[in-house]
């Protein structure tokens, strides 16, 4: 049996920070807030007309030429995805197909891609002519749609939207064989994907694998959603202090869009190679939490505690080793109370020194994406040396004593947890852990 | 991350399926072995007007006969009702007990674990075409965000939304069984619930569940599912005759028949299963799982990602080609598929390939979609079970360039120990599992 550890060699991000990893951990250390008014669409009328947005691209610019006329088949989500993917790509020094197909230096049967994907929002503008054609006195008539709204639709429209073609057009462009997956458990996939692909490599199932997460939620229908299961804000005042995790002033969440990979690589395969090695993932847990109540974490967060101490056990550490938290954080007054629960139940009495940093008052709650965009802040903040200060975070909400800082710290981190958890109730941690060569 | 110190052996030890054949095991597989059609007229929208008049629903379903407490499921989609409804049969039959607070079943819960292939739950159709047509304004063809923003806010349901998302069913799931081991949902087009079972073998295999409610649960049968489908041009058109519309491996064959339910495996370890005294009803032996990376629209020509998938499912088996008694094809009834994976079988199997049976239970069910492998793989350890193979129905004008055994039209009695069932999702993603006969000598 080979060896099981897991190292990341790559990381790529799109978040309403920026363009890039660099970009969006450069915005992280300086507090900024990608959060604004919303540009997709006209957002009057919106009970929170507020989103964290991705700074405007063109899609051509992130593409090999032989993909470009495939981008027509892109939705934004895997718009996002095939931009962090490349990103991820080219960070770790692996050569694909996508990077250079004159110099690839990988075997794309031993590559594997797991993708934590949302359940995508078709364009409005693309299904309204369609249905006006198939109105009767203002109402929707399906006899017609069959008839002639139907018609309407381009034909490869299904093949925009369903959640696996993030997977499919990043295996395309990079010709990646191996395993494909596709997670879609909503704010938990991207963990979920990650400790997946790590399994995939530990088994011996594949030497590299391209991981992470992305959506976007700002589309009136999906931010709706979240509106009526009392999930977002109705903020009204400055938009950079509309997403508050954990603080007292907090009334709910800001929703966004981005993406975020990694490329994990078995350790011998990275050595061979001579890969430059960020951090090695440690540890997996994965648990459930179970409240008929489905659009809530249950109240003592039992599910998401379970998680992250499987995820230690796994990591074959204690809570005191922990150096850093990044929680999941959304500003939802009742979920974030459970979660500081869990991460006191977990910690124990850890609690009161290891560093919980909340991330989503600056990037927004990103959906699939935001556990990704954890891990590559946890990967930065440990090959850094820095945690960043938290933002909107004046006064601790009643239940969460949590060590949250309002200023940077400097110092070594050896291990960082993440965690995630879905309406719903799935839920994930991550632990990832300094690379520190043969030290274990 | 830990290794584990052992591998453990996975079984099967129990089952459960909500499909257009029946809303239970054995009267879906009783469907099977009549070669019984379940294609019929829509009747969950009107599709009257649609390129495709015709289906394969779930009938005469009713969550009651399978939970007590239909109350914390009264908001499941149509597909997380099915899921939650096959899950109860599959707990059943494994002795994992359900809707308790303290079950004595001997399964530590947070060794319990779930994976599911499960899709997106059906909209309000009316409220959602409705709001499209109330913010379009047809004159300047652009949308008035004010209007339609004002309409889906009067007009959507907090709880029908919330059941869209596709990690609702395996949510119910765990609220029924109590699970609280590693959890996940995904959803690899029509190769999703191959994949759930392959991935929660790995997990057992490995140390991280003892148990798993592994399967899956999809409708695609509401109008936007059925549009896209249609505009693909993937389904069958032949409204004449629905019940001998979907025909894998014909030369006429036109497309697949859209189905729909719910299929759940118990995976175990078999220390947990011999621990609990269960019955074991089959071995879980291989799982492959590989990507086309060709093209969005079209399965590589030489069927490349089945190839590896199917022959990665033989090593991990630690078979050969030479030990599959029954492979269960993916068999849509697309020109497409049903001429790739014969190719593809061919390459993988090469002298033997004319000789070992290989049908499409598509044929009778339908596609499941996300469900479908799941399904498959139930008719799998039946066949094992029963020694009988199920046919392919309708094959009633073979493609001359289709020429392996493809069961034609009647269940055939013959030793089976060894399946093979095939998945291929579209955009790439392929599964395939291999599942054995349960004997005391196996060990």
């Amino acid at each position: 049996m080979g060896s099981a550890r897991v190292v990341v060699t790559g990381v790529g991000a799109v978040s309403p920070l920026g363009l890039s990893a660099d970009q969006t951990w450069a915005g992280l250390c300086a507090g900024r807030c990608g959060i604004a008014r919303i540009r997709a669409f006209d957002p009057t009328g919106m009970p929170c007309e507020l989103a964290g947005e991705v700074p405007e691209y063109r899609i051509q610019d992130h593409v090999p030429k032989t993909h470009r006329k495939a981008t027509k088949l892109m939705c934004r989500d895997i718009e996002l995805a095939v931009m962090a993917a490349r990103e991820a790509i080219a960070d770790s020094g692996l050569v694909t197909k996508g990077i250079d197909p004159e110099r690839v230096n990988i075997d794309p049967t031993r590559m594997a891609v797991n993708i934590g994907a949302g359940m995508i929002g078709c364009d409005m503008t693309e299904l309204a002519p369609a249905a006006g054609a198939s109105a009767t006195n203002g109402r929707f008539d399906i006899g017609k749609w069959g008839k002639q709204g139907l018609e309407l639709i381009t034909p490869l429209w299904l093949l925009k939207y369903l959640p696996n073609m993030l997977a499919c057009h990043i295996s395309i462009i990079h010709d990646i064989q191996g395993p494909s997956n596709t997670i879609t458990c909503a704010e938990a996939s991207a963990h979920l994907a990650i400790g997946e692909a790590a399994q995939v490599i530990a088994r011996g199932d594949a030497d590299i694998a391209l991981t992470g997460g992305a959506e976007t939620k700002v589309h009136p229908l999906l931010l709706v959603r979240q509106f009526l299961l009392h999930r977002m804000t109705a903020w009204r005042d400055a938009p950079e202090a509309a997403c508050r995790p954990f603080d007292a002033d907090a009334r709910g969440s800001i929703f966004g869009e981005g993406a975020a990979m990694v490329v994990l690589e078995n350790i011998d395969h990275a050595r061979k190679r001579g890969a430059r090695i960020l951090a090695e993932l440690v540890g997996v847990g994965l648990s459930h939490s179970i409240n008929p109540a489905y659009e809530r974490l249950e109240p003592d967060g039992k599910g998401l505690q379970i998680a992250m101490e499987k995820a230690m056990e796994d990591a074959g550490i204690g809570p005191e080793e922990l150096d850093l938290v990044i929680p999941h954080g959304t500003g939802i007054p009742q979920d974030d109370r459970a979660e500081a629960r869990a991460i006191a139940a977990a910690l124990g009495p850890a609690v009161r020194k290891v560093p919980v940093w909340p991330t989503k008052s600056m990037l927004s709650t990103t959906g699939a994406a935001s556990g990704a965009l954890d891990l590559v802040a946890a990967v930065r903040a440990i090959t850094e040396g820095v945690i960043p200060a938290a933002r909107n975070f004046a006064r601790p909400a009643d239940g969460c004593d949590l060590n949250i800082a309002t200023s940077p710290r400097q110092g070594g981190i050896r291990h960082a947890l993440c965690c995630s958890y879905t309406h719903g109730g799935q839920t994930a941690a991550l632990v990832v852990k300094r690379f520190e060569g043969d030290g274990r | 991350m830990r290794t584990p110190k052992k591998y453990e052996r996975v079984v099967i030890t129990g089952m459960g399926i909500v499909c257009p054949l029946g809303n239970g095991v054995e009267a879906m597989w009783e469907g099977i072995l009549a070669g019984r059609s379940s294609a019929d007229r829509t009747t969950v929208f009107d599709a009257s007007t649609f390129p495709t008049t015709f289906d394969a629903e779930v009938k005469n379903y009713n969550l009651a006969e399978f939970v007590k407490d239909v109350r914390l499921h009264k908001g499941c989609s149509r597909g997380g009702g099915f899921a939650v409804g096959a899950a109860a049969q599959a707990c059943r039959q494994a002795g994992i007990e359900i809707e308790t607070a303290e079950p004595g079943d001997g399964i530590d819960r947070t060794r319990l674990g779930i994976y599911l292939g499960a899709g997106e739950g059906s909209l309000d159709n009316e409220g959602f075409f409705g709001c499209l047509i109330a913010g379009w304004n047809v004159q300047e063809g652009r949308m008035a965000w004010d209007r339609l923003i004002a309409s889906v806010l009067r007009h959507f349901n907090a709880t029908r939304e919330l059941e869209q998302e596709p990690n609702m069913a395996a949510a119910h799931i765990a609220v029924l069984t109590g699970a609280r081991g590693p959890a996940r949902s995904c959803l690899t087009a029509c190769a999703a619930s191959t994949q759930a079972v392959g991935e929660a073998m790995m997990m057992i295999r490995r140390g991280h569940a003892d148990a798993i409610v592994a399967g899956g649960a999809h409708s695609m049968i509401h109008p936007l599912g059925v549009t896209g489908f249609n505009r693909l041009t993937a389904l069958s058109r032949r409204n004449d005759s629905p019940k001998t519309a979907s025909r894998p491996f014909c030369a006429s064959r036109d497309g697949f028949l859209i189905g729909e339910g719910a299929a759940m495996l118990v995976l175990e370890s078999l220390s947990s299963a011999q621990r609990r005294g269960v019955k074991i009803l089959a071995e879980m032996v291989g799982y492959g799982s590989s990507s086309d990376a060709f093209r969005v629209t079209d399965m590589h020509e030489e069927g490349r990602g089945p190839v590896q998938a199917m022959r990665k499912a033989l090593a991990d088996a630690g078979l050969t080609y030479k030990d599959i008694d029954y492979i269960n094809a993916h068999g849509t009834s697309t020109q497409e598929n049903d001429s790739i994976e014969t190719l593809a079988i061919k390459t993988v199997f090469g002298e033997r390939a004319g000789q070992v049976p290989v049908s499409s239970v598509k044929s009778m069910m339908g596609h499941l979609i996300g469900a479908a492998g799941a399904a498959e793989l139930i008719t799998c350890v039946l066949a094992i079970r029963d020694n009988i193979v199920p046919p392919t129905i309708n094959l009633v004008d073979p493609d001359p360039k289709l020429d392996l055994d493809y069961v034609p039209n009647a269940a055939r009695r013959m030793p089976v120990n060894v399946a093979m069932d095939e998945s291929f999702g579209f955009g790439g993603q392929n599964n395939v599992v291999i599942v054995k006969r349960w004997e005391a000598e196996n060990l």
